[in-house]
């Protein structure tokens, strides 16, 4: 084996009409996705839909039943997982029990016969600031440590492309804030492209530079986070990442910039620019924190859209903003989030109230009509137990 | 000695309690789920673990098949076909086949209960109790285990020699009973340890009194792992030859049977009895593998 | 792996209880037996070790004495068997070692998917354990004696010389002693696979190490505790035995081994110090071998 070079800078990951099957089920349908040299990029879903599997099969630990690989322009797709210019922290960070951190960050340069295998190891661990416990087991170190250990063993190697599955999953929250930090840092001064796999919305979207949502085997939308959150193109997107309120109607007039939707007897206007769909039946919404309420009837204006009135189910106080449950009748629950400046009203269970918002904040989702989700389920210990306890028949069924 | 704790495992098809199956699943389900390219490694240790067994089952089989030999005296060539052996078990040389067997399973059932009761309460202890004494008690539990047997017959065979007793059948229940101990300890320590000892506070909280708990919570949740230690120990007693034959005297047990006979031709009825109880174990062993899926299933179904 | 047994519940943090009174109640008799018919016997094996024949006495007569002169005697008369008794357990550990690994590796890691097909492969491990070892050497003898089917055909196809024998060989003993410890191996080295997380195979792959790396830098250290409990469960025994090497099973004048010697001096030749003086040699020799390799594996921990 020759002595192998770095990869100097991140490559570019292709995927083209990836599938994958397993004995009764199909984890990824179909499955295209370019990620450009350099990019931080987070695959955001639920557990099983597909997140997982498209990591695996990128590292070469599943082969796809159909579909092409490419990795900086060559097709890998046949390539075996020890020969890809790939690296993985994995999400049980899997470290050698038997070698000490050191031997563990070596581990992949000596593999690849790279020269001075340890002093490379010796530098990834102080980038990660952990160069003081290089003699110790892994056992011996705290989970955070454990994390930061893996992503050195994997960073030291310089891949072209960097996996990480869930890496953070097991971390306490004070622990996660300092390791996105860090993760962030990291990506910025080797500038490889990373591939982030993650359930947590909030991760990917302080991370990530470009975040796909992933469903059921399928990207259901691809972008900046800022822009997924503005205007997120599935009723999925809309509640998966952030929750929103979503309104189902028929179009019932449009200008040349806006179009105006019947839902439920209330004529809410979108910009056209902000709707992925301009006729027929059409879903619309508005983030909670977008909502202003009002305890008397707004003046109807042209810029706002309102809603009401309604009657205030719950009001919960989080600190720095207050949560509102605000039944309408014809739009079901609408969910306020108002921040605590001390300027909006303050108003208690059972009051009478006014929600609108501006209709530039609203959105119109590529959808259609759409079963729109409702949160009271979050708010009642009967539906949580109901919920938990469905949930929970549901996958013993699955046993 | 895992490899025997193992095996009391497998013949007790109990001692693995209901939490390890319930943690094997769920490692098996988080487990790579990879199928494995197509190469040399998909069918070649597949094949070779066939190969494994039959080189494996080859003189089990042979023992069977020459139990219906129809041969004179020694059973050494193949004289043909007959039922004979197995109907007529105990008619030849005076029954002396069976007289070994029944004086093997004589032995293995006292040993076996000494043995068990001794080994299960040195177990208990060692889990529940701290002692300084510790370490020097390991130590003496696992050196019999590591001592070879032939050390350990002709020890016994010294002392029983200084003291002026004669060997008979209590001499070699005595032996069989002193290397048994370790491995009833092994294997009982290993249920204990897994036992959760909230189980026994909830018993003294709900007012039973200690022998009450003892009796009614501990020793029932104990029971696996002291029915797989003692089916070890009887199967340990019985396949013993090289002790015994330091101990016996003019004692005949199986093994010894066989080992004497060696050399002037083993009968075709010795062979009956090793296939007749190498039928009655597997069918056991096999019942209760089968049982045992059948409650994980049930549990699993259950969630 | 015994010694694992009782080191995992010595790490275990359970709450101290106080009853002391309770703990010396189920320790006593079973410590007190072990004293009694194991350390007293070795001991006496010590004693007699040293002992000097009875002046004007009969054959098998012995006074006490502190008569070195019987160990310098025995090495002379007997440093051959000494040295097979090793070399033949040695080389029978390696084989039972390279036999058992994939068989283990497939039934711990391959078989995962089916529970059920993995239990059964575990009783097909044991299943040799059930029926007489006496027997299944007897068997391995008929099948590879000079007139069997298997040498004649090898002769037949120029494989073997017209001349050539098996049983009575060392080869043969070395087969036999391979084939009746093969479980011991295979069990212990079991249950250290079946608890190998995959996925650190996997780590290593995505590091670059290929699968032949794979295999000797993650698969073989994270099995060592098998390895070494399945090495010590085979080479321990096999050292002390002597059915196979026996004129009467598959050895022949010249295999003959240590516990071979011990047999005959100790129950036809009578002569009790000298048999005595082996056993010390072989059970001084083991433990020194066992505590060399178990610091050189790197598991002292399992002791």
């Amino acid at each position: 084996m020759a002595v192998r070079e770095f990869a100097e800078r991140g490559a570019d990951l292709e995927l083209v009409g990836i599938q994958k099957r397993f004995p009764g089920f199909t984890a990824i349908e179909n499955l295209d996705l370019t990620i450009p040299a350099g990019s931080f990029f987070a695959l955001l879903g639920p557990s099983g839909c597909g997140k997982t599997t498209t990591l695996r099969l990128v590292a070469g630990l599943e082969e796809p039943t159909q579909g092409r690989i490419l990795i900086g322009g060559k097709d890998v797709t046949s390539t075996r997982s020890h020969e890809r210019p790939v690296n993985t922290v994995f999400q049980s960070y899997a470290l050698f029990p038997h070698m000490s951190i050191i031997e563990n960050v070596a581990f992949g340069l000596k593999r690849r016969r790279i020269g001075d295998p340890l002093g490379k190891a010796h530098e990834a661990l102080r980038l990660v600031e952990l160069d003081h416990l290089a003699q110790r087991r892994p056992q011996q170190l705290s989970g955070g440590q454990q994390q930061r250990v893996a992503l050195a063993r994997a960073i030291v190697n310089r891949p072209a492309l960097l996996l990480l599955d869930e890496p953070l999953g097991a971390l306490d929250l004070k622990l996660r804030r300092q390791m996105q930090l860090e993760l962030k840092t990291i990506q910025e001064e080797v500038g490889l492209t990373f591939l982030h796999v993650t359930h947590d919305q909030e991760e990917a979207m302080t991370m990530a530079d470009t975040v796909a949502v992933m469903n059921k085997g399928a990207i259901e939308q691809m972008g900046a986070p800022a822009e997924l959150y503005d205007l997120p193109k599935t009723a999925f997107v809309a509640n998966f990442l952030g929750q929103s309120n979503l309104f189902s109607g028929e179009v019932a007039g449009s200008t040349d910039t806006a179009i105006a939707v019947d839902a439920g007897g209330a004529r809410l206007v979108v910009p056209k620019a902000r709707a992925h769909r301009h006729n027929g039946a059409v879903t619309v919404g508005v983030r909670p924190e977008k909502v202003s309420l009002h305890v008397e009837a707004p003046v109807p204006s042209s810029e706002r859209n309102v809603l009401g009135p309604g009657r205030v189910l719950d009001v919960s106080f989080s600190g720095v903003s207050t949560q509102y449950l605000v039944d309408v009748p014809g739009h079901g629950t609408i969910l306020v989030f108002a921040q605590n400046t001390g300027s909006g009203p303050s108003v208690g269970v059972g009051a009478e109230v006014w929600a609108s918002w501006l209709v530039e904040h609203g959105f119109g989702l590529d959808d259609g009509a759409v079963e729109v989700e409702r949160f009271a389920a979050d708010d009642s210990t009967t539906s949580i137990a109901a919920q938990r306890r469905d949930d929970l028949v549901a996958e013993l069924g699955e046993g | 000695m895992s490899g025997e704790v193992q095996a009391a495992a497998v013949l007790g098809g109990l001692a693995e309690s209901e939490q390890s199956e319930l943690s094997a699943r769920g490692r098996r389900s988080n487990g790579p789920t990879r199928q494995g390219r197509i190469g040399l490694g998909s069918w070649l240790l597949p094949t070779y673990t066939i190969l494994a067994f039959v080189f494996l089952l080859i003189p089990i089989v042979y023992t069977f098949v020459f139990s219906f030999n129809d041969s004179v005296k020694s059973n050494i060539a193949w004289r043909g076909f007959t039922f004979d052996k197995w109907l007529n078990v105990c008619n030849v040389e005076g029954g002396a086949v069976c007289e070994a067997f029944a004086n093997s399973v004589i032995i293995g059932v006292v040993a076996t209960i000494i043995a068990t009761t001794l080994g299960t309460m040195i177990a208990i202890a060692l889990v529940r109790y701290r002692f300084r004494a510790r370490s020097v008690i390991s130590l003496l539990l696992f050196l019999p285990m590591a001592t070879p047997e032939v050390v350990l017959g002709a020890g016994l065979a010294a002392q029983f020699l200084a003291v002026g007793v004669p060997k008979d059948m209590t001499t070699i229940i005595l032996a069989h009973t002193m290397f048994c101990i370790s491995f009833v300890v092994v294997t009982v320590k290993a249920r204990v340890a897994s036992l959760d000892p909230a189980l026994e506070e909830a018993g003294r909280d709900l007012y039973g009194s200690p022998a009450q708990v003892f009796w009614r919570v501990t020793f029932p949740l104990l029971t696996p792992g002291i029915v797989a230690a003692a089916l070890l120990s009887f199967a340990l007693s019985f396949d013993d030859f090289i002790i015994t034959n330091f101990n016996s005297g003019s004692v005949s047990t199986f093994p010894k049977y066989v080992y004497i006979s060696a050399s002037r031709g083993i009968p075709a009825e010795a062979n009956v009895i090793a296939s007749a109880v190498f039928l009655f174990a597997l069918v056991l062993v096999i019942g209760a593998q089968v049982s045992r899926a059948a409650r994980a299933k049930r549990l699993a179904k259950l969630g | 792996m015994a010694f694992a047994a009782f080191a995992t519940a010595e790490a275990q943090p359970q709450a101290p209880r106080k009853s002391s009174r309770i703990a010396l109640f189920l320790l006593l008799p079973g410590i007190l037996y072990l004293v009694l018919f194991f350390l007293t016997p070795l001991v006496s094996l010590l004693l007699t070790s040293l002992q000097a024949p009875l002046e004007y006495g009969d054959i098998g007569q012995y006074q006490y004495a502190f008569n070195w002169q019987n160990y310098v005697d025995v090495m002379t008369a007997y440093w051959p068997h000494i040295l097979r008794s090793f070399g033949y357990a040695l080389a029978a550990t390696v084989f039972a070692l390279l036999f058992s690994y994939p068989l283990a590796y497939f039934i711990g890691v391959k078989a995962r998917r089916w529970p059920l097909l993995q239990s059964l492969m575990l009783v097909l491990v044991i299943a040799p354990f059930f029926i007489s070892f006496l027997l299944r050497t007897l068997a391995w003898k008929q099948i590879l004696s000079d007139e069997s089917f298997v040498i004649t055909s090898l002769k037949a196809l120029s494989l073997l010389g017209p001349d050539a024998h098996f049983t009575g060989t060392p080869f043969a003993v070395i087969f036999g002693l391979t084939y009746n410890f093969i479980p011991f191996m295979t069990l212990p080295l079991y249950t250290a696979l079946e608890r190998l997380d995959l996925r650190y195979l996997e780590a290593g792959s995505d590091l670059y190490a290929n699968p032949f790396t794979v295999f000797r830098k993650i698969t073989v250290p994270l099995s060592m505790p098998g390895i070494v409990a399945g090495t010590l469960l085979t080479f321990i025994p096999a050292a002390g035995d002597y059915v196979n090497a026996s004129r009467d099973f598959l050895g022949g004048p010249d295999t003959q081994m240590m516990g071979n010697v011990i047999e005959a001096n100790f129950l036809v030749l009578l002569n009790y110090p000298a048999a005595a003086a082996l056993s010390i040699i072989l059970m001084a020799a083991i433990l020194v071998l066992v505590g060399v390799y178990v610091k050189r594996s790197g598991t002292e921990d399992l002791l």
